[in-house]
């Protein structure tokens, strides 16, 4: 717990073309906890995608460094904004693609994802076409195929914007369950703030580009259940909002 | 017995026995429709061997240049008597199947390490462009001088009229992966090369089956131009030859067998893409 998972450190990246330079990160710095919720909200094109990709190792930071506790060892695991299943495999072959690709699929690793779809309600669909399940459902079946990985660290890239209102709500609460249940850090990527709000411990605001950090806004909602819906009723949350909507806000002008 | 068979038989007819539902009488129409269309195809067909038929009798044509559907038919029976049929026809399908082969072996190799390399595809992009916009049919007196005249020029004759436009098919297929499918992939701990077996080669079999159409037609085109300047057997041979000597039946024969192949060639493959698609 006292350790952080992560360290950022002094992240720098640019974009470069024949156009010249884009600075899109400016000295980011922060920590993450072990079990900890992070929400990082910011004015869109500010560069939060570009963060996950350098924390997952997908692109290098021109300047400072990214610190694992544990060495390296610790796997990331990552989920995008669409599921990106892949239609000519079935739901099975799909939860078992990152194994298949690292050589480690094993008995254990068949068990897991046994063991999963029938916790996220999918086992009836494993022989199934992605194309057979509703949006929620190959959301859920994108979350197995991250989950089978057994990250320590979960990344998570607007993975709901691609759902409509209703299906939105239902399934980040699923999953923020799921998450906070197997006590996975995750760091989540949004610019829905009530989503922000309601899923995380910790919001972090960026600025619009070069991205820094602005501010590091602690969320406690005190709330009888811990959902997602019943968190957009506790007291705090709409003061938590109104914050958030001004920080973000004052980006734009 | 016969009163009780008339009693009860309006009662196993369906109460309105004279009316069709909705879906009946879409389904009528539906098969009307394609009745319409295969009867209009045949009787297309009809007429025109009639017409053909009758023009070189009643003497509006010279059968000697024309022929006639008679003609052609008691020429092929004499092929198929002489077996000549047999070893002509064999030796065209042969050399298109292999250059067929050796087209979507080459194409699909060389458009996978075009797409690993994207510098050597960079690089190349200018040769391929050039060397596909090339008439083909120039290079054969080539061909015929590097490698004489027998069926390893007619093959390669084959080849070379498919091979550029394949590759440059194949290597825009394969970079038009969705480049998020391929971000799955390195989120996964995978390289360049999981990514291409497990997201770019799948993803893109439907444009592989249609460049094989393509490909298969093309390879036939290739060959018959290689037998027309270096063959002594196959049916471009037939062809060149029998219009040297004024065989002109023997001309029309091989080009009707030549139809009858070419078409063969494509349904194949298209069944091949109709199983694709039952299986998905």
């Amino acid at each position: 717990m006292e350790q952080p998972i992560l360290e950022c450190r002094d992240i720098c990246f640019s974009y470069h073309n024949l156009k010249g330079e884009t600075k899109a990160l400016d000295h980011i710095s922060f920590q993450v906890d072990q079990g900890e919720f992070i929400a990082i909200v910011g004015p869109s094109g500010c560069g939060k995608s570009t963060l996950l990709s350098i924390i997952a190792g997908l692109l290098k930071p021109e300047s400072g460094e990214i610190l694992l506790n544990q060495a390296n060892d610790i796997k990331i695991g990552y989920m995008l904004q669409q599921d990106h299943l892949l239609e000519w495999r079935s739901i099975w072959k799909n939860v078992l693609l990152g194994p298949e690709i690292t050589g480690t699929l094993t008995k254990e690793k068949e068990d897991l994802a046994n063991h999963l779809l029938n916790d996220y309600g999918l086992y009836k669909f494993k022989d199934k076409k992605p194309s057979e399940l509703s949006g929620g459902m190959k959301q859920r079946a994108a979350l197995i195929r991250t989950m089978v990985m057994e990250p320590a660290l979960l990344l998570l890239d607007e993975p709901f914007s691609a759902l409509d209102y209703q299906t939105r709500l239902t399934v980040s609460a699923d999953i923020g369950n799921i998450i906070r249940k197997s006590r996975i850090t995750a760091i989540l990527i949004t610019h829905d703030l009530s989503e922000a709000i309601s899923l995380s411990d910790r919001i972090l605001v960026m600025t619009k580009r070069p991205a820094t950090i602005k501010n590091n806004i602690p969320v406690h909602l005190s709330m009888t259940e811990n959902s997602p819906l019943a968190a957009r009723n506790a007291p705090e949350f709409n003061n938590l909002f109104t914050l958030l909507w001004k920080e973000i806000s004052d980006e734009y002008t | 017995m016969n009163i009780p068979e008339k009693t009860t038989s309006p009662a196993k007819t369906p109460p309105l026995a004279g009316q069709l539902t909705a879906q009946e009488s879409y389904i009528r129409k539906h098969h009307r429709h394609h009745h319409l269309i295969t009867t209009a195809r045949l009787l297309i067909f009809a007429v025109f061997l009639i017409v053909w038929e009758a023009a070189g009798r009643f003497g509006l044509i010279d059968t000697f240049f024309f022929s006639s559907p008679g003609m052609v038919i008691s020429y092929f029976g004499q092929m198929l008597a002489d077996g000549s049929f047999f070893t002509h026809t064999g030796i065209t399908l042969m050399e298109t199947l292999i250059s067929f082969l050796l087209i979507t072996l080459i194409a699909m190799l060389t458009a996978t390490v075009l797409w690993y390399s994207r510098t050597l595809s960079e690089i190349l992009e200018p040769y391929l462009v050039v060397l596909n916009s090339l008439p083909k049919s120039a290079l054969a007196p080539l061909f015929i001088v590097w490698l004489g005249t027998g069926t390893d020029t007619i093959i390669v004759a084959g080849i070379s009229v498919a091979i550029f436009g394949s590759i440059i098919s194949l290597y825009t297929g394969f970079s038009h992966t969705d480049s998020e499918k391929l971000k799955l992939i390195y989120t996964l701990g995978g390289n360049r090369i999981d990514a291409f077996f497990k997201v770019v080669l799948p993803s893109s079999i439907p444009i592989i089956l249609s460049n094989m159409k393509v490909n298969i037609g093309l390879a036939l085109v290739g060959v018959i131009i290689g037998e027309f300047l270096a063959a002594r057997r196959g049916l471009g041979y037939l062809i060149i030859y029998g219009s040297q000597v004024f065989k002109l039946n023997m001309v029309i024969t091989s080009i009707i067998i030549l139809c009858i192949i070419a078409m063969g060639l494509y349904q194949t493959i298209q069944y091949l893409e109709h199983l694709y698609k039952k299986k998905k």
